[in-house]
């Protein structure tokens, strides 16, 4: 029954008033786009995704198992998400990108510090008081920051809202090039339909808490 | 205990009720509509202190393990009590839970250690040692612990998007409160270290100079009074720690997530 190349599995689920999705499966190293109205229940699903917040009803699988019976700390270190309006910790360029692997006990040394920020187009000094950048140069750091903690599946909620169209562009390629070299998943929120043609394998459209329709690229 | 300290008669003591007819006529004046506040809680001190006094009396006369240990369990009781009061209906039921375990655990540890390890009083339950000193740090630790927790829902309310971000790095609920713990420790803490700081030179401390009052030594006085205030801080730390500490887990639900309310 349970087919274990889906990564995750969502049958009958249900968050308040706000999200109730029939079915829906996501991929296993796929790039996945949600697209639609903004209040439609995008954040909310990924949230769900990343355990942040759990169904009012029915049941999220993860390779096969309940989220209910997965830890829930174990889980959002492997599936790591990017918040839409990511917080900005007090400190330093440095410190903010370190926060997560600080908390997972992780060691990364400046080399990957410093690929993860080309990587993302962010050319800061690493000792910049962080709370000095703009909403761009901020929305890439949080995205340098979960890039570093090297996990296997990736939920971006609008990484590039805060970007101009040819920086998003460059950002979105280098995010999405990283994922299929290192065969991750990832899973994004998107209000630019652009990206969504270009990138993602799986479109889906979600509306008013619904999911209404999918389109499969290449198809 | 020396005996050469001057008797107080109820007329002596009632010249200092002037102070209060100042402070009501300043009110009248200056429009300050706190009158009757004050009136209640002139009355209410006199009439407590009073009724103490008769009680403590007694008490001493016939000391008697169980009645002291009761009365410890009723102060610490009516601490918890006004604690609660303090945060009219802000706090969830799991919370209150923690702060009435907190001050028990946290309390009488320190109380039992100052009383049997440091002063060692004879008989073990002697009252009259007992219940001044539990009266000190019990009241400090409840003055600790309120200011710590006050401090832990204030950040849990503004904190919470800096919290929910820690919890999808993958903080644990621990991880993500830390800060907070941090913080609420250091408010619980603080008023106790700066009054040690100011000590004797800024202020003489109550307990010190009640005791230079009946005829103590002021050695033997300073003695008892650094205790205290060791036992006072002792008491105020560990029942602020303990509380913060179990205290942050009610913002959290069994799914690790950060819950609207602490309910």
């Amino acid at each position: 029954m349970v087919n274990t190349d889906w990564l995750f599995l969502c049958k009958d689920v249900r968050y308040g008033a706000i999200l109730c999705l029939e079915e829906l499966s996501i991929v296993a190293g796929q790039v996945t786009c949600f697209v639609g109205e903004s209040g439609g229940g995008k954040t909310t699903l990924l949230k769900l995704l990343n355990k942040l917040i759990s169904p009012t009803d029915g049941v999220i699988l993860y390779k096969g198992t309940d989220l209910k019976d997965i830890d829930s700390v174990t889980h959002r270190r492997d599936v790591v998400m990017l918040s839409q309006k990511p917080f900005i910790f007090e400190g330093t360029v440095k410190d903010n990108l370190l926060k997560g692997a600080a908390y997972q006990n992780l060691s990364i040394d400046d080399d990957a510090i410093l690929s993860a920020l080309q990587r993302v187009k962010l050319n800061q000094p690493l000792d910049k008081d962080a709370s000095k950048l703009s909403g761009g140069e901020a929305q890439r750091m949080a995205l340098a920051r979960i890039m570093l903690l090297n996990a296997p599946v990736i939920l971006l909620d609008e990484p590039s809202s805060a970007l101009d169209e040819d920086t998003e562009r460059l950002v979105i390629e280098e995010i999405v090039s990283y994922v299929r070299q290192n065969n991750k998943t990832l899973i994004m929120v998107t209000h630019a339909g652009f990206i969504a043609r270009e990138y993602a394998d799986v479109i889906y459209t979600i509306s008013n808490g619904s999911i209404t329709g999918r389109v499969q690229n290449g198809q | 205990m020396g005996s050469d300290i001057i008797q107080l008669t109820y007329g002596q003591v009632a010249i200092g009720y002037v102070f209060v007819m100042i402070i009501l006529f300043i009110m009248k004046r200056r429009g300050i509509s706190r009158e009757k506040e004050l009136i209640i809680a002139t009355l209410r001190m006199s009439i407590q202190l009073v009724l103490v006094g008769f009680v403590l009396t007694a008490v001493f006369e016939r000391p008697h393990p169980l009645i002291t240990f009761s009365i410890i369990t009723i102060m610490l009781s009516f601490a918890i009590h006004t604690i609660y009061g303090k945060f009219r209906g802000n706090l969830s039921r799991s919370l209150k839970k923690v702060i009435a375990v907190s001050m028990f655990g946290g309390s009488l540890p320190v109380l039992l250690v100052f009383l049997w390890g440091i002063v060692r009083v004879q008989p073990y339950y002697n009252p009259q040692y007992f219940i001044p000193i539990a009266g000190m740090i019990i009241g400090n630790s409840m003055t600790g612990i309120s200011l710590g927790i006050h401090t832990m829902i204030k950040r849990f309310t503004q904190n919470r998007v800096e919290i929910e971000e820690s919890l999808i790095l993958g903080a644990t609920p621990k991880q993500a409160s830390d800060g907070i713990i941090n913080d609420g420790f250091d408010a619980a803490i603080m008023p106790t270290v700066n009054n040690m700081l100011g000590m004797g030179i800024i202020s003489l401390p109550g307990m010190m100079t009640g005791q230079i009052l009946s005829g103590v030594a002021p050695t033997t006085a300073i003695l008892y009074q650094i205790a205290v205030m060791l036992g006072i801080l002792g008491g105020a730390s560990i029942t602020s720690y303990l509380a913060l500490n179990l205290g942050y887990k009610t913002w959290f639900n069994n799914q690790q997530q950060l819950i609207q309310t602490a309910s």
